[in-house]
C-alpha cells in the first residue's frame, strides 16, 4: 500500500487565528491576481447557509506608479461597498473593520495572490521517477510553477544543468533525494550544483533566496555547509523517507510559509495585507485546489478540475483521495495561445472547426491574438477557432496532469496471486476516467462561452470522461477565495462554491470502446416524472435531452457488445443522473474520441455534433460567410 | 469599475524620449547627471561570477571522496589554469600515475569530501550597457545604470524580433499598401532600417540580410515566412534574443496589413537619419513593444517639455469622435472615429453580449465592434 502522507489541506496552522465559525456573519475574501483584483462579500442567511452577495474588481496595483497591492484591494472592496452599502475599510484607510454590526464591518477577511507571476519554482532531486517527481508534486501541489526539474539522472551534462539554474531565475528552490538513510554523494552533489550556479532571486537583488531542503535526513548537515551561507535554508522532513512513502505535506508548508516570508514580503504593499488578514495569504493556484479538494471529501467523489488562463492552464484533479495539481506554464488562450498552437500542431486546432479554413490564415489569426491578448472573438469563426485551441489546450493540460497523476514509481512490490490482474505498475495514471464523477471548468473561454452547451463539448472533447460524468463550470471565478476560505471556514467556502459558483451544465453518458461509424453503439431510456423517452445511438452520434439544472432523471442506458459504460462490454447500467443548463448529453462518439482524416466527413460529423447538443445553429453554420472588408 | 482599454502604440514625430539603462545586477555606473552621451558610449559595468566547472577529482583518481584532499595540488582559493595538474598520484615508481587537469582558468571554489568534487569558478564576466540613444544623462540610478533622455521622433511596433541596432531609415517602397519584395532592395540597403510597406516577403528578409541591412520596419508579415525565417516556432512572445543579423518591426500585425499612414509619414519625413531600433517584445507583465527612435538634435527638450506638459495622456478613454483602429477580424486594420457608446451589452455575431463601440470608417461605413477589439490612435 502506498501512503501518500499528511495530505490534509490546512496551512500553517501557526498562523491561522482562532475564528469560532459559528459566530461568522459577513466574509471578505480576495483574491489579488496579476492584473486584476476580485473582492467577494459572503454573508449569512437566515436558514444559516452562506451565499455570495456581490463582487467587485479593480486593477491590480503591483507595478509602478502605484506599487501597493492594498490600493488594488482596497478599490475592489470599495465597489462591493457601493453595490451593497456595507461598509467594510476603515476611514484611516488601514484596513478592514472587524468585527461586522448591522451594516458595517466583516467578521473575516481571507486573501490569495497571485500578483507578479505567481510563486516559480525550481526542484531538485536525485532520481527523475522518484525523489524529483515527489518534490515536483509538492511544489504544485503548494500552488507553485515548477520552472524546471533536476535530477542526477536528468541525461543532461553538469554544465549544461549550471547554466540552466543561472538562466532561470527562481523565487524559491526545493531540493530533495535520497531516503532516510539512503545516498548521501548524490543529495550534496545536488546542492553543490546549486551553490556552483548561485541562481539569483527574481524579485529583489539583496535578500536571499530560500531552499527548502526535504531530503535525507542525514545529508542535512552537510547540504547546510554548502548551502547555508548563500542561501536562506529551511529544513523539513523528507519528502520520500522510504521508497513507499511520500510525504509531501512538510515540504508544502515550508513553501507556503517562506513563500509569505520572502517572496511576498518582497511585493510591495504585501506587508500591509498581511496585517489585514485573518489567515495566511495562498497562492492562487493552491487556494483553487483546496475547495476542489473539499468537494470531493464531503460527498467522496473523484473530480477534475481545469482553469485555462491567457497564460498558462491549471489542473486539478482529486481521484480516490490523491489530489494532484499540475500548471502548464505555456499553454494559455492569449499571451500563449501560439505555444498551443506550437505544442499540439496547427492541424489538431483546426480539426474542431467545422469549417474550410486556410492554415496560413488561421495561423496569422493566432498570432494577431497573442500580441492583441485582450481582444475577444467578434466573428463565429474566430469563435470556432479559439474554442478549438481551448480544446487542444485542456487536452494537452490533462496529458500532463497525467503525468503527475500516478503511483509511485521506484516501489518493488510484493505480489500475490491476486495482484497480478491489477494494473497499476506506476507508470500509468492512476486517473481512471470512468470513475470521474465530476468536471468543473473554470477560466473565461468556458465560463464566458456564449451558449454553455459550447463549454459542454468543450470540456467532453478534451477531457473525454467515461460512464456518467457531471460537467459544470466556474461562473464568476470565484474558486480561489473559495479555496483560502475553505482553510478556515469549509461551510461557509462549500456553501457558496456549489450555490453560487458552480452552474450545473449537465450530465454526459459517453461509453468506452470503438466501432465503425454508423454502427449500433447504444439503447438508452430516461424516465424523467411520469415521461419516457426512448433513444438508439448509431456509433459517432451525439444527443442532447434537456433536463433542468433542479431537475433529476432515471437513465438505463445499454451499450453494445463492443462498448462500455462501467460495468463491463455491454452491460447494462441504470442510474439517476442531475440536469443543467445544457441538459443530458449522450455521447456515442467513442474513447478515444477520434477524428476522421477525411476533411469533408469530419466538417460534417462536427455540424452534426454541434448541431444536436444546441452548440451551434446548422443554418448558420453550413451558410457562413465571415463579414468584413 | 475603471475599464482599461487598449492603449494605443505611440506614434509621434516630437517627444522627449527616455531610455533607462540598466544593469542586470548591480555594478559601477560610469556616467554622470548631467552629461552627454552617444549611443555607443557605456553607462554602466559590472561583473557577474563567472562560470562553474566541476571536477569529479575522486572518481578520475578513482579514490574515495574524503581521501581527495591527499591527491589535490591546491586548495581553496588557489588561482588554477586550464590544463594545469591540480590533483593526481604515481605509484609503483611512476609506472601508475593518474591526473585531474583543470578544464578552465579560475579560481578552486569548493572541495567536497562527501561527493569527491572540486568546483572551478572561472573569472567572473564583464556586462556592459551602452547608451543606445544620444542625449543626456538626467538621471543616475546608483549601481544601476543611468536614464538618458533626448527629443526624437518616436515610434512603437507590435512585435519584434531582434535586439537593439542603429542604422539610417531608408525607403524601400513608395506607399504604406506597397509589399516590399526583395526586387525593391538592392546593396544601398548596407547598413540600413529599410522601411517596408504592408508586408515583406521571406525573400525580402533574405535579401535585406544579404545587403547588410540592418533593420526593417514592416506593416505585416505571414506567420509562415517568420517561421521559414527562424526556423522554429516562436511559442510565447518574449522576444529580442533571436540570434539574426537584423532586426525586424512589424507595425500592425500578422498578414497583409498596411502601415499605419502616420507611421509611414513619420518614418518618410526622417528618411536619412539615423535610427535606434529594437525588436524586444514582451506582452505579458509590463508589455515591452518594439520601437524606432529617431533623435532629433533640431529640437529643444526643455520645449517639448513644457508643451508636453500641458498635454493629458490618452487615459480619459474613448468618447464620441475619438480616433481609433480596429484590432480584430473582421475590419482588423481599419480606422474610424467613435460615433456611439452604448452603455448596455450588445449581442455580437459570436452570441455574446458585450461592451460595444460604434465606429465610422473612413470608407463612411458604420459598424459596431466590442470595445476590447479598438485601440485608441493618438492625434
Amino acid at each position: 500500500m502506498e501512503d501518500r502522507g499528511n495530505e490534509t489541506t490546512s496551512p500553517s496552522s501557526s498562523n491561522v487565528m482562532r475564528i469560532d465559525p459559528e459566530r461568522v456573519r459577513v466574509i471578505l475574501a480576495t483574491d489579488v491576481g496579476s492584473t486584476t483584483t476580485k473582492a467577494i462579500l459572503i454573508k449569512r442567511m437566515e436558514n444559516g447557509d452562506y451565499r455570495l452577495v456581490v463582487r467587485g474588481e479593480a486593477p491590480t496595483t503591483v507595478e509602478a506608479p502605484f506599487e501597493d497591492v492594498t490600493l488594488g484591494v482596497k478599490n475592489s472592496v470599495r465597489e462591493v461597498e457601493e453595490l451593497t452599502g456595507h461598509k467594510i475599510l476603515r476611514e484611516d484607510g488601514e484596513g478592514i473593520i472587524e468585527p461586522n454590526s448591522d451594516s458595517v464591518g466583516v467578521d473575516l477577511y481571507v486573501s490569495t495572490s497571485s500578483a507578479g507571476g505567481g510563486l516559480q519554482m525550481m526542484v531538485f532531486g536525485v532520481v527523475k521517477v522518484m525523489t524529483a517527481e515527489s518534490a515536483e508534486r509538492a511544489a504544485l501541489g503548494a500552488g507553485a510553477i515548477v520552472m524546471d526539474v533536476v535530477s542526477i539522472d536528468d541525461g543532461r551534462p553538469v554544465h549544461e544543468k549550471i547554466q540552466r539554474i543561472r538562466t532561470l531565475r527562481p523565487d524559491m528552490i526545493l531540493l530533495a533525494g535520497g531516503t532516510d538513510g539512503g545516498t548521501i554523494t548524490h543529495v550534496v552533489e545536488l546542492a553543490e550544483l546549486i551553490s556552483a550556479a548561485e541562481p539569483r532571486p527574481r524579485l529583489g537583488t539583496t535578500f536571499q533566496l530560500p531552499i527548502v531542503y526535504a531530503g535525507n535526513k542525514d545529508a542535512r548537515e552537510h547540504v547546510k555547509k554548502v548551502l547555508g551561507e548563500k542561501f536562506a535554508i529551511k529544513i523539513v522532513d523528507n519528502i520520500r523517507p522510504v521508497l513507499e512513502v511520500e510525504n509531501v505535506g512538510p515540504a508544502r508548508d515550508a513553501i507556503h510559509e517562506l513563500f509569505l516570508e520572502h517572496v511576498m514580503s518582497h511585493a510591495p504593499g504585501y506587508d500591509k495585507l498581511l496585517r489585514w488578514v485573518d489567515a495566511p495569504i495562498l497562492p492562487t493556484p493552491g487556494a483553487v485546489g483546496m475547495i476542489i479538494q473539499e468537494l470531493a471529501k464531503k460527498y467522496g467523489i473523484n473530480v477534475i478540475g481545469t482553469d485555462p488562463g491567457g497564460a498558462t492552464t491549471d489542473v486539478f484533479s482529486v481521484f480516490d483521495g490523491r489530489y494532484t495539481k499540475s500548471v502548464s506554464a505555456n499553454l494559455g488562450m492569449s499571451y500563449s495561445i501560439c505555444n498551443v498552437m506550437k505544442e499540439a500542431g496547427l492541424r489538431n486546432i483546426i480539426r474542431w472547426v467545422p469549417l474550410e479554413v486556410d492554415e496560413a490564415d488561421v495561423r496569422n489569426r493566432l498570432r494577431n491574438k497573442m500580441i492583441r491578448p485582450t481582444t475577444i472573438p467578434q466573428t463565429i469563426l474566430d469563435l470556432l477557432i479559439e474554442q478549438g485551441v481551448n480544446r487542444e489546450g485542456m487536452r494537452l493540460a490533462f496529458e500532463q496532469h497525467k503525468l503527475l497523476a500516478r503511483g509511485l514509481r521506484g516501489v518493488q512490490r510484493v505480489r500475490t496471486v491476486s495482484d497480478v490482474f491489477e494494473q497499476e505498475t506506476g507508470e500509468e495514471t492512476f486517473i481512471d476516467m470512468m470513475r470521474v464523477h465530476i468536471i468543473v471548468g473554470s477560466g473565461g473561454v468556458n465560463a464566458h462561452a456564449p451558449r454553455r452547451e459550447q463549454a459542454m463539448l468543450m470540456l467532453i472533447d478534451a477531457f473525454q470522461p467515461e460512464g456518467v460524468t457531471r460537467i459544470a463550470v466556474d461562473s464568476i471565478f470565484m474558486m480561489p477565495h473559495l479555496g483560502v476560505l475553505s482553510t478556515v471556514h469549509p461551510k461557509a467556502a462549500l456553501d457558496v462554491f456549489e450555490k453560487d459558483c458552480l452552474i450545473w451544465l449537465g450530465t454526459v453518458i459517453s461509453p468506452r470502446g470503438q466501432l465503425k461509424l454508423g454502427e449500433k453503439a447504444m439503447e438508452v431510456k430516461i424516465l424523467k416524472g411520469e415521461e419516457e423517452i426512448d433513444l438508439k445511438l448509431n456509433f459517432g452520434e451525439l444527443k442532447r435531452i434537456k433536463l433542468g439544472e433542479s431537475e433529476e432523471a432515471v437513465i438505463q442506458a445499454k451499450p453494445s457488445k463492443a462498448l462500455d459504460l462501467g460495468r463491463g462490454p455491454g452491460r447494462e447500467i441504470e442510474t439517476k443522473v442531475s440536469g443543467g443548463v445544457a441538459g443530458i448529453v449522450l455521447d456515442a462518439r467513442g474513447r478515444p474520441l477520434t477524428l476522421p482524416e477525411d476533411d469533408k466527413l469530419r466538417r460534417k460529423l462536427l455540424l452534426d455534433w454541434f448541431d444536436s447538443i444546441g452548440a451551434y445553429e446548422r443554418e448558420v453554420l453550413e451558410n457562413y460567410v465571415e463579414p468584413g472588408g | 469599475m475603471a475599464h482599461a482599454y487598449t492603449p494605443g502604440l505611440k506614434r509621434k514625430e516630437a517627444t522627449i524620449v527616455r531610455k533607462t539603462r540598466r544593469l542586470p545586477i548591480k555594478g559601477e555606473v560610469l556616467v554622470k547627471k548631467g552629461q552627454e552621451v552617444s549611443p555607443d558610449d557605456i553607462v554602466a559595468v559590472a561583473e557577474i561570477p563567472g562560470e562553474s566547472k566541476v571536477v569529479n577529482v575522486a572518481r578520475l583518481l578513482n579514490v574515495e571522496p574524503d581521501e581527495i584532499r591527499d591527491f589535490l595540488l591546491k586548495k581553496e582559493g588557489d588561482k588554477v589554469s586550464k590544463g594545469e595538474i591540480i590533483a593526481g598520484y604515481k605509484a609503483f615508481f611512476g609506472l601508475f600515475k593518474s591526473e585531474c587537469v583543470a578544464p578552465t582558468d579560475g579560481i578552486i571554489e569548493h572541495i567536497s569530501d562527501v561527493t569527491g568534487q572540486v568546483v572551478i569558478r572561472e573569472p567572473p564576466v564583464k556586462i556592459e550597457v551602452n547608451a543606445y540613444i544620444p542625449g543626456e544623462v538626467v538621471d543616475v540610478l546608483p549601481g544601476e545604470g543611468a536614464v538618458i533622455e533626448t527629443a526624437a521622433a518616436f515610434i512603437q511596433g507590435i512585435f519584434g524580433i531582434g535586439g537593439e541596432r542603429r542604422g539610417e531609415i531608408k525607403l524601400a517602397v513608395n506607399s504604406p499598401k506597397e509589399i516590399l519584395t526583395s526586387e525593391k532592395i538592392d546593396s544601398d540597403a548596407d547598413g540600413k532600417v529599410l522601411i517596408g510597406g504592408s508586408l515583406v516577403t521571406y525573400d525580402g528578409i533574405q535579401k535585406a540580410i544579404e545587403v547588410g541591412a540592418r533593420g526593417i520596419v514592416v506593416g505585416g508579415i505571414e506567420d509562415r515566412d517568420l517561421r521559414k525565417w527562424l526556423g522554429y516556432e516562436i511559442g510565447v512572445a518574449i522576444t529580442g534574443h533571436e540570434d539574426v543579423p537584423l532586426t525586424l518591426i512589424v507595425t500592425e500585425g500578422f498578414g497583409k496589413m498596411n502601415m499605419s499612414d502616420r507611421t509611414f509619414e513619420i518614418l518618410k519625413k526622417f528618411e536619412g537619419m539615423e535610427a535606434s531600433i529594437s525588436g524586444a517584445t514582451q506582452i505579458r507583465a509590463g508589455v515591452v513593444r518594439p520601437e524606432i527612435i529617431v533623435p532629433r538634435s533640431d529640437l529643444d527638450v526643455n520645449e517639448l517639455r513644457s508643451i508636453e506638459s500641458g498635454e493629458t495622456e490618452f487615459s480619459q478613454g474613448m468618447d464620441i469622435g475619438t480616433l481609433v483602429r480596429i484590432i480584430r477580424k473582421p475590419y482588423f486594420g481599419a480606422i474610424g472615429r467613435v460615433v456611439s457608446l452604448p452603455v448596455e451589452p450588445q449581442l455580437i455575431e459570436t452570441g455574446s453580449k458585450v461592451r460595444v463601440v460604434e465606429v465610422e470608417l473612413e470608407d463612411g461605413r458604420r459598424v459596431t465592434v466590442p470595445r476590447a477589439n479598438v485601440e485608441i490612435i493618438e492625434e
